[in-house]
């Protein structure tokens, strides 16, 4: 049963990040603000989603379907790395390491802060 | 629409992957193994896949993006990855959030590279 929710949240996940890379990414060797754009969104709901259900305010179903499912499958980290490479094979090195330092610093910092206020670690 | 269709089935395949890998390795582990090496393992297929003279070119494009968009852009994941990197970091394991960062980022670009390289090898 576990699978049915992760099945679904992924491919909802999928389509979500498919819509925004279509609709943000230009596909040339600039800032991929599309896979940029899924990656910090997914990781701050992801983040919210683990509090909720560490909380027990979420069962373990929903988080089945919207953690490890859709937020899962919404972020990349694939497309990612295939990105970071095409810039630096087209020789766009500050673009390259803009794009690998803010996915990491602004990710980082958005999922810290809904765990810092939530989570009493 | 075909293409919608087929991101669907690959994002369900794609997580359900990732989650029976989740499900295989002991929870006891404090560094997160398991999304490493979906990650890592999903950079290397993604590249050789569009790289890969004969797919890139027979395998119909909407089946393409199922697979690369939908079943590998799924199963590897950016969210996790900055949760648990947090997580690390907040319990005091510095040390291990940065070789988390590093091994994750650098190994990624490896394989991403290999991947491209053994698909035009193939050609």
């Amino acid at each position: 049963m576990h699978f049915i929710f992760v099945a679904i949240g992924g491919g909802f996940g999928a389509i979500a990040r498919f819509t925004t890379t279509k609709l943000w990414n230009t596909g040339k060797a600039t800032f991929p603000l599309g896979t940029w754009m899924a990656n910090i969104f997914g990781s701050l709901l992801l983040s919210i989603c683990f509090v909720l259900f560490q909380k027990g305010v979420i069962q373990e179903w929903f988080w089945l379907l919207m953690g490890v499912g859709f937020c899962g499958a919404f972020t990349t980290f694939s497309t990612f790395s295939k990105e970071v490479l095409h810039l630096i094979e087209s020789k766009q090195y500050k673009v390259a390491i803009w794009y690998v330092a803010s996915s990491i610093l602004i990710g980082m910092t958005v999922v810290s802060i809904v765990l810092l206020l939530f989570l009493d670690i | 629409m075909n293409e919608y269709i087929s991101v669907f089935i690959g994002g369900c395949i794609g997580a359900v992957g990732r989650f029976i890998i989740t499900l295989a390795v002991p929870d006891s582990y404090l560094f997160p193994y398991e999304t490493l090496l979906a990650n890592w393992f999903g950079c290397f297929l993604l590249t050789f896949l569009m790289a890969h003279p004969f797919l890139s070119s027979r395998v119909p494009k909407h089946l393409m993006t199922g697979i690369g968009t939908g079943i590998i852009g799924s199963f590897t994941t950016f969210s996790t990855f900055s949760v648990e990197t947090a997580n690390l970091w907040m319990e005091g394991y510095g040390i291990e959030a940065l070789l988390y960062i590093s091994l994750s980022i650098i190994g990624g670009l490896v394989l991403a590279w290999s991947g491209t390289q053994a698909a035009k090898m193939r050609g």
